[in-house]
């Protein structure tokens, strides 16, 4: 078995962000970037699922692969360290909208011919929700997004789904593509030898003009602004007083 | 202009966050409802009565992103807009349309500024960027908590679609949380627990002033991941974005992704024990003090006063 994990390098998840005042954008240089936390359950996945499959006739094979700039080899080196077996990194610098980074990984997908794709849900940075769904439609493989679990039973995965009603089991064939929530595992943390052996590990960095993929944008950003600020709020001193502004906080919803 | 807007249901019912889409979906132009599942005549009907739409349609099948992809993808050549809430269907389903057709979609909208312009938040909620869409079709998410619901008393004709819609994925369980509370992201007042609560029995606390003021429950990702709360009450980054027009946020210190399901919420209201805790600092409002003690007694407070909603 094959499994490709598609991952990205963003704006550590614990920095508070900057919004550049010339509204062009958030401030990137000089922050810590680190890998999106949703990628990290989907190598741990993988990880969990080479693991559970040890021992079988093939074992199984992780790919990771990621669009970035040339820094962008540092998450896929955390990845390695993680139990991946080699990595590839699409080299850009430019800022790619979701639908081209779904092409070029379907082209990575086509060659690697992976049985399963797994993919962090969303990155933290432009909150997309994209790739991975987009990724199913242009390989015409099914989908399951948001997994909480995951296993392999017989020739069909069973992903269960974190929903808006709760959470619901499916069953889907091979290849397929599946989506990491956070509650899907707890990542590691790569103990310092296996950190020494990443570097030992494959890591191909090809230019991304090789794939013949148009990345021309089609959305046009605007400007980027931050969020409207709150007014200041006051302490209150007893709970009868709690009880009286939301008496009348509910009084003024009933009046409109 | 044609807009066709996916419907969201659950359990036999519309989903809340339809009525807000489709009335969000109105400054595009005449749209279209289509509700698609098995059992549906009265989901359909509840659907026809929404102001704005021209026409229901019913197509019989399952929800999962591979059929329905494609079912929209078919239906999408007579229509300027495909629209849907920025729910788990929305966000499973919309950009497996969009590559489909080759379309970048703009997802998670929560201000349309015109016919191609759109705000949408990122990291978070931390900045809000704005985009111009010139693409010749439009696939589009809205959040359904920053719109108005549309008015009732249409009768909007129903056409039912021939085909039904194939998936490749079987649907072995759904796993339903139990709860007489309102729909979390729509709902008018939210009552939110974190970790402080210790239990998912103290939990109950939670749940118990939500009734009292019957107001939708939610909860932190960490009460979550500890186990006191079921997944689908999450607020945040990951969880349910809310706008409730007041929220009291119970225990809860406020990490950067759950404020980010939060801030459109029009009156913030904190009980706390940490007066330092960023969520005290935002609120509109903060009792200093130990929830244990205060929630029991702002129950009391709340029947002396007679206090309903």
């Amino acid at each position: 078995m094959k499994i490709l994990v598609a991952i990205k390098r963003v704006v550590d998840h614990n920095v508070r962000i900057r919004v550049r005042p010339d509204g062009t954008g958030v401030e990137t240089t000089g922050v810590r970037l680190s890998m999106n936390p949703f990628c990290k359950h989907a190598v741990e996945a993988a990880v969990q699922l080479a693991e559970a499959g040890q021992g079988a006739a093939s074992p199984t094979e992780i790919v990771i692969v990621s669009v970035g700039p040339k820094a962008a080899t540092d998450v896929i080196l955390t990845a390695l360290a993680m139990g991946a077996h080699r990595g590839i990194l699409i080299e850009t610098d430019a800022d790619l909208e979701t639908l081209a980074i779904a092409k070029l990984l379907a082209k990575v997908v086509d060659e690697e011919q992976a049985d399963l794709v797994l993919l962090g849900k969303q990155a933290v940075d432009d909150d997309s929700n994209h790739v991975g769904q987009m990724l199913a439609a242009l390989t015409n493989r099914p989908q399951a997004t948001f997994a909480s679990e995951i296993s392999i039973v017989g020739p069909a995965l069973e992903v269960t789904r974190e929903i808006d009603s709760g959470r619901q089991t499916l069953s889907l064939p091979l290849p397929a593509i599946v989506t990491a929530d956070l509650r899907l595992n707890t990542p590691r943390n790569a103990a310092l030898p296996m950190v020494m052996k990443a570097r030992a590990k494959p890591l191909a960095v090809r230019p991304v003009a090789e794939f013949g993929v148009d990345l021309s944008p089609r959305l046009v950003i605007e400007k980027i602004n931050p969020p409207a600020e709150r007014a200041a709020g006051r302490t209150l001193g007893s709970v009868a007083d709690l009880a009286a502004f939301i008496a009348d906080d509910i009084a003024q919803m009933e009046a409109l | 202009m044609r807009v066709l807007v996916l419907a969201d249901h659950d359990a036999g019912l519309l989903a809340p966050a339809t009525a807000r889409i489709v009335q969000g979906a109105t400054a595009l132009g005449a749209i279209d409802l289509l509700v698609v599942g098995d059992d549906i005549a009265a989901i359909a009907q509840s659907a026809a009565a929404l102001a704005g739409v021209a026409k229901v349609l019913t197509g019989k099948g399952s929800l999962a992103a591979d059929g329905l992809a494609a079912r929209l993808a078919a239906l999408a050549g007579d229509y300027d807009y495909v629209v849907a809430s920025a729910g788990s269907v929305g966000k499973d389903v919309m950009p497996r349309l969009a590559a489909l057709l080759d379309v970048m979609p703009v997802t998670d909208i929560v201000t349309i500024l015109g016919p191609t312009r759109f705000e949408r938040p990122i990291y978070a909620g931390n900045a809000v960027q704005t985009v111009t869409d010139n693409q010749p079709r439009h696939i589009l998410t809205l959040r359904a908590s920053a719109f108005r619901p549309a008015a009732t008393g249409n009768t909007a004709d129903i056409e039912a679609l021939d085909s039904d819609i194939a998936s490749l994925v079987t649907l072995l369980a759904n796993h339903r949380t139990l709860s007489d509370t309102p729909d979390l992201a729509t709902a008018q007042i939210v009552v939110g627990g974190g970790v402080a609560l210790g239990s998912a029995e103290n939990f109950q606390l939670i749940e118990k002033l939500a009734k009292r003021l019957g107001a939708a429950v939610g909860a932190t990702r960490a009460a979550v991941d500890a186990g006191y709360a079921p997944n689908d009450w999450q607020i945040g980054q990951t969880g349910k974005i809310i706008a409730p027009d007041l929220y009291i946020a119970i225990g809860i210190s406020g990490a950067l992704q759950h404020l980010a399901g939060i801030q459109g919420a029009k009156k913030i209201v904190a009980i706390n024990t940490d007066a330092e805790a960023p969520l005290v600092k935002l609120a509109d409002v903060a009792l200093i003090g130990d929830l244990f003690e205060t929630i029991p007694q702002l129950i009391a407070e709340l029947d002396k006063r007679g206090v309903t909603h």
